[in-house]
């Protein structure tokens, strides 16, 4: 199964679980069936019937006979026997990656497991997490959404008030701003940029619901807050407020997760995760920011000369190259589909732009559709592998022109301290026998 | 999906008009700009008082800091009880932040950054006190109780004298260390020389890495 897990325990982890199911299966597959099948007299005998080396044979070989498999010898599972379906258990190690040396998991983070993802829509289950004080368990029936401050009425709303308004529907990545730090050279492409992910977000446009409260004047910021247990605070441009900005309840097409804010959350297209309140309870319109704890002593960005950039908001141009990535083996010499995936928090990718010889040429790779704005695009590159070692790596531009950089480029004006808002190109060496690596490691 | 910003209203709004073909990009607008001026009734009004317990928000000028007060020495009994097992008897971190110390690091390699050395905005620890601590029981404390908290943190840091007592009116007129540390955000920020600058840069690091 996966020889591209996400961490080197994970990894272990992964395949010799993977690897002891389908060992227990190919030793027990057959007589497991019968067993299950007991009361099925009729069909018990056929299975009987079936010659024991044919489970034994179960993946089909490539070369030489083929055998019939034992699952297309008996029937599969009830229907109806998963009311809510989840990922064949050969997918097991298809997870969010935790990152096993924190403090506490209170306030803590998983990421997406990118290299193992295809398309733009990252499954609900898989999509990455920040909390800062762990998961609420939330009643709907029991959750209110204030609306107050600089208003004509300050309002109170039920979940079912905001699912009344008239609704909207739009794809769009959501991207921690830690997204990595600038320090870490990550051994996958989820330790490196998991912290990114991208969802179709149901709910209703903000200004929407702001125009039943009536803005005051004077009004220029909205502060947003959180039912958890952090009470997560942030301050928001009205502009933004005005423009994009969406109350959400559903995601991918059913509720949110707990994990995403169930049963409300603010979406603001294209900001630092951390601005978009998950289990939103508040919304206080004002004449300036607070300047809450998180937007003055977390997600402010440090400077060699000791400032902190403030109310750093937009993500700017990324992309990744998703594989072959880190911890991947690259098998056989010929042809390899570079596939990964690429965003901009400033609207749409025009280019993604790939090299293949250790960044001495690039060039551009197909974008697939649909490239919608402030979404993740996917881009392939068809590309010949010889079996030489060779650094493989990816750069995007968006539709202001805007070019990721190199995290050269980026440390010589930021610095290292910086904490948030990387964006910087990731390169991956293929080593002549295929292993993938970080290539700034 | 980009065209149709709400492809609900809009299919609502031309159902009785269906016989108008073609009219579909003009409704659209139409439709959408008669909804942005449409107010829908929904939500119902509550008063100051009603949503008192929840208006919690303290701003960095002292905006919205509740009547009550407390002193060090309270704070400091306080703390120990409820704090100390994080943050380290005297806030030099544990399984929590470091909250003491680190003046004179942040132009360093190591920036220390604790409510001493870079909080800018003595208020914003009465606001975060309030709602998010202790971890494991946030918004239980009184205000008299996180007035206190907040008076012993900030007097760790030397910021205010042992027999010290915060309120509303005291606590907003903390000046912090680093109350001038932050600036707006200028990015774009880097070069955009066009890639091959950028090029060369990583082509040597990672000949370096390798």
């Amino acid at each position: 199964m996966n020889t591209d897990s996400f961490s080197e325990e994970n990894l272990v982890v992964a395949d010799s679980d993977a690897q002891s199911k389908r060992r227990q299966f190919l030793r027990h597959g057959a007589a497991a069936v019968t067993g299950a099948l007991a009361a099925s007299a009729g069909l018990r005998s056929a299975i009987a019937a079936t010659p024991p080396a044919a489970a034994g044979d179960a993946a089909p070989a490539a070369q030489g006979t083929l055998s019939i498999p034992p699952w297309s010898t008996q029937p599969g599972a009830q229907v109806g026997s998963h009311p809510y379906g989840t990922p064949s258990h050969f997918e097991s190690g298809v997870i969010r990656h935790l990152r096993k040396t924190d403090k506490q998991y209170f306030s803590s983070s998983t990421r997406s497991p990118l290299q193992e993802l295809d398309g733009i829509i990252t499954p609900n289950g898989l999509f990455y997490e920040r909390h800062h004080n762990g998961i609420p368990d939330i009643d709907p029936a029991g959750h209110r959404l204030v609306l107050h401050g600089l208003v004509e009425q300050s309002l109170e709303f039920t979940v079912n008030d905001i699912r009344r308004f008239p609704s909207h529907s739009q794809i769009y990545f959501l991207e921690c701003s830690g997204n990595p730090g600038y320090t870490v050279h990550a051994k996958t492409a989820a330790e490196a940029n998991g912290l990114v992910s991208c969802a179709e977000w149901t709910g209703v446009l903000l200004k929407t619901v702001l125009k039943e409260a009536g803005l005051k004047p004077e009004a220029k910021w909205i502060i947003a807050e959180g039912a958890d247990g952090a009470g997560m605070t942030r301050s928001i441009p009205l502009e933004k407020c005005l423009d994009d900005a969406m109350l959400v309840y559903s995601q991918n097409g059913e509720r949110l997760r707990p994990e995403q804010g169930y049963p409300l959350r603010l979406l603001l297209p294209g900001y630092e995760g951390n601005m978009n309140i998950k289990w939103l309870r508040r919304l206080q319109v004002a004449d300036r920011p607070v300047h809450s704890r998180e937007e003055t002593s977390k997600y402010t960005d440090s400077l060699p000369d000791g400032k902190a950039r403030e109310f750093t908001f937009v993500m700017e141009a990324k992309s990744i190259i998703t594989s072959p990535s880190g911890n991947q083996q690259v098998e056989g010499h010929g042809f390899h589909e570079i596939k990964g995936i690429a965003w901009s928090g400033k609207g749409r990718i025009t280019k993604v732009e790939v090299s293949v010889d250790d960044g001495k040429t690039w060039q551009a790779a197909v974008l697939q559709e649909p490239v919608l704005s402030k979404a993740l695009t996917r881009f392939v590159f068809p590309w010949q592998w010889n079996g030489e070692s060779v650094v493989i790596q990816s750069r995007a531009t968006d539709e202001t022109g805007y070019t990721q950089p190199t995290l050269d480029a980026l440390v010589e004006v930021r610095g290292v301290n910086g904490t948030y808002h990387n964006n910087a190109i990731t390169p991956w060496r293929v080593a002549a026998d295929g292993k993938v690596t970080h290539a700034l490691a | 999906m980009r065209l149709h910003n709400n492809p609900h209203v809009t299919t609502r709004r031309c159902r009785p008009m269906l016989a108008a073909l073609g009219c579909a990009a003009m409704l659209l607008t139409a439709a959408q700009g008669a909804y942005a001026e449409q107010k829908f009734g929904f939500g119902h009004p509550i008063s100051q008082q009603q949503l008192a317990a929840w208006d919690i928000n303290v701003f960095a000028d002292g905006g919205n800091l509740p009547a009550g007060s407390g002193t060090v020495a309270q704070g400091r009994d306080l703390y120990a009880q409820q704090c100390a097992s994080c943050h380290g008897a005297k806030g030099e971190g544990g399984l929590g932040d470091k909250l003491v110390g680190g003046k004179n690091t942040l132009a360093s390699d190591k920036p220390v950054k604790t409510v001493g050395s870079f909080w800018p905005y003595a208020p914003t620890l009465f606001d975060y006190i309030r709602r998010a601590m202790p971890l494991t029981a946030p918004q239980t404390l009184s205000n008299d109780q996180v007035y206190a908290v907040t008076a012993y943190v900030l007097q760790l840091n030397g910021l205010i004298p042992e027999d010290a007592k915060l309120d509303a009116k005291s606590l907003a007129a903390i000046r912090m260390p680093n109350r001038d540390g932050f600036v707006p955000d200028p990015r774009p920020d880097v070069p955009q020389a066009g890639g091959d600058a950028n090029t060369s840069a990583q082509h040597k690091a990672i000949e370096q890495a390798h």
